[in-house]
């Protein structure tokens, strides 16, 4: 449904992204992720026919943004991050106009419009101006404006920001209710909600992507080992190690800083191994005091500081899964 | 072309916010005023000439709105730029734009929308006026040949003042600045007529016939010229022509 060829963006000397490229398939949820300035938003741009891109080619829905842009246009909704509205316009109005200028036919505009406000819940507030609105009322409205002529392709640039919990909560559910008949691409940095809300990820960091395919391939290409974190006592730091290090399918035992002669440690297994029923099974043969034994999330979120924020992010993209068209 | 919603669009913006309502106010106090004193003077005049015997020839088309039109041109000159100035750069400040040009419409429909939403409001503000001429019917009779060239002319002339907004709009997302520098082209197209007196006799025909204002005042005598229609129509379309380059260009420029 979205296809990224070697995306290149220059702002004057300014590298925005280089060689992006990425496939998204129909009926998918896509996050994309990146620092700030990793040029997620420029790639949302250029995707959205805002502005075209330096070099490189992307099709939307099969058509190219840049030289079929009037079909790309037809095809998306779009939310840029900033949720750019008109601020004297009363909700419905705006709303109408939207779905008229996208190509709502007059006879199911009211219909389009009404329904939408019900999805988004924003039917209580649809006399007031838009600029009257709470950030939350706001960005539901910006959410509105895209969905409301019921587009193929979604490009959504951080759809959450700024809500409270409760309506980010709101939020996601309507965006995963989306999919199937739509193809999302969002962006966000809030990672948990990727790893709740998509089915794959694209992560871009200074303009490269880094690393793209379904959330459970990355984590396990980025973190090929399982771990445990151990507070455990025992007559010394290296008999509580050695015992720990024989237990079978056991990689690695590493310490951590220990806290009142009770040592802390992060016991590596292969994948798929969970070894805490032979660490309890240890401690109670041997009576050693077992404080804490807590599996460690192997999160998305650490692939992602892994990649982005660690020195060993690798200057070649990292591809994992097989690609889709 | 979906010039329709994004026209309906900006005559709901003009009309929500208090813009529309206060231009149109402080247009039709203004003018209101030059006609109430334009007429007031005309009427001692012509109590003078009717006393005197050898006086008469008077004409309240000639009198009254000829003036009265004339000095129009120059509150609107003032007054344009302040209904024009919002158009594209308000989009742009806001960050409207980056949504408004990724919908399924051409930057030509944009602009077409925008200025013929300024234009029909210029042209509703305009049509108020008509009233002074019903007062001076009440008084006097008229000739209503040079109102109606009158009125022509003075959309003709507003078509291209809103042109010259539109086009310093597009330049800026300060709104300031849209309406300074509309400002300053239309008073340098107004004041390059003047300087025509001082200047070598060919130079002098080529400065008059670049005036803005000039060209307004064959239409207040109820003459339609091919000359001075074709010369508002064209520097329209060369506003209009240069804010779509100029749409265009920012695109590009990111």
């Amino acid at each position: 449904m979205i296809e990224v060829q070697n995306l290149t963006k220059y702002y004057g000397p300014v590298t925005a992204i280089r060689d992006v490229s990425f496939n998204v398939a129909p009926g998918e949820i896509v996050g994309f992720l990146g620092p700030n300035g990793a040029g997620k938003s420029t790639t949302m741009r250029i995707l959205s026919c805002f502005m075209p891109a330096s070099g490189g080619s992307a099709k939307v829905a099969g058509y190219d943004v840049f030289r079929q842009s009037m079909d790309v246009r037809r095809r998306i909704g779009y939310l840029p991050e900033s949720v750019p509205l008109y601020t004297d316009l009363r909700v419905a109005p705006y709303l109408e106009f939207v779905a008229e200028t996208k190509g709502v036919s007059r006879a199911d505009r009211k219909k389009r419009v009404a329904e939408t406000m019900e999805r988004c819940r924003i039917s209580d507030v649809q006399n007031r101006l838009i600029g009257k609105l709470s950030k939350g009322y706001r960005q539901r409205v910006g959410l509105a404006q895209a969905i409301v002529s019921d587009p193929a392709v979604l490009i959504l640039d951080e759809p959450t920001i700024g809500l409270d919990p409760r309506q980010i909560t709101e939020i996601r559910e309507l965006i995963k209710s989306l999919a199937g008949d739509h193809t999302v691409i969002l962006s966000t940095h809030i990672l948990p909600e990727v790893s709740m809300v998509c089915s794959s990820v694209v992560i871009i960091n200074k303009g490269v992507v880094v690393a793209q395919g379904p959330i459970d391939t990355l984590v396990e290409k980025f973190f090929p080992t399982s771990r445990v974190e151990v507070e455990i006592g025992g007559p010394s730091p290296a008999a509580v190690r050695e015992a720990l290090r024989v237990i079978p399918g056991v990689v690695s035992v590493t310490d951590l800083p220990a806290a009142d002669g009770i040592g802390r440690y992060v016991v590596e297994s292969s994948r798929g191994r969970d070894v805490r029923r032979e660490v309890f099974q240890l401690a109670a043969q041997q009576r050693w005091e077992l404080r804490e034994l807590r599996r460690m999330g192997m999160t998305l979120e650490e692939v992602f500081l892994h990649i982005v924020a660690g020195e060993q992010a690798e200057p070649d993209a990292v591809t994992a899964g097989e690609q889709r068209a | 072309m979906k010039v329709w919603p994004i026209f309906k669009k900006e005559m709901r913006l003009y009309f929500t916010s208090p813009v529309a309502w206060v231009i149109m106010a402080v247009f039709l106090f203004i003018a209101g005023y030059f006609f109430y004193s334009i007429f007031n003077y005309y009427a001692r005049v012509s109590m003078q000439s009717a006393m005197n015997p050898m006086g008469g020839g008077l004409n309240v088309t000639d009198g009254v709105l000829r003036p009265l039109f004339s000095n129009f041109s120059v509150i609107l000159l003032l007054l344009m730029p302040l209904l024009t100035m919002r158009l594209f750069a308000e989009e742009r400040r806001s960050g409207t734009i980056e949504l408004l040009l990724t919908y399924p419409v051409r930057d030509g429909a944009v602009l077409l929308g925008k200025f013929l939403a300024a234009f029909a409001l210029y042209a509703l503000m305009i049509a108020l006026t008509l009233l002074y001429p019903a007062i001076i019917r009440y008084f006097a009779p008229l000739e209503w040949g040079p109102i109606l060239t009158g009125y022509v002319g003075l959309l003709l002339m507003g078509a291209t003042f809103i042109a010259v907004g539109v086009f310093a709009s597009s330049l800026t997302e300060n709104q300031i600045v849209a309406a300074l520098v509309s400002f300053l082209i239309l008073l340098m197209f107004w004041v390059v007529g003047w300087s025509a007196d001082f200047a070598d006799p060919a130079v002098a025909r080529i400065l008059q016939d670049l005036s803005l204002t000039e060209h307004n005042d064959s239409f207040a005598k109820g003459v339609f010229d091919t000359k001075d229609i074709i010369f508002y129509v064209l520097f329209t379309l060369v506003a209009l022509f240069l804010s779509l380059r100029s749409l265009e260009a920012r695109r590009w420029r990111g």
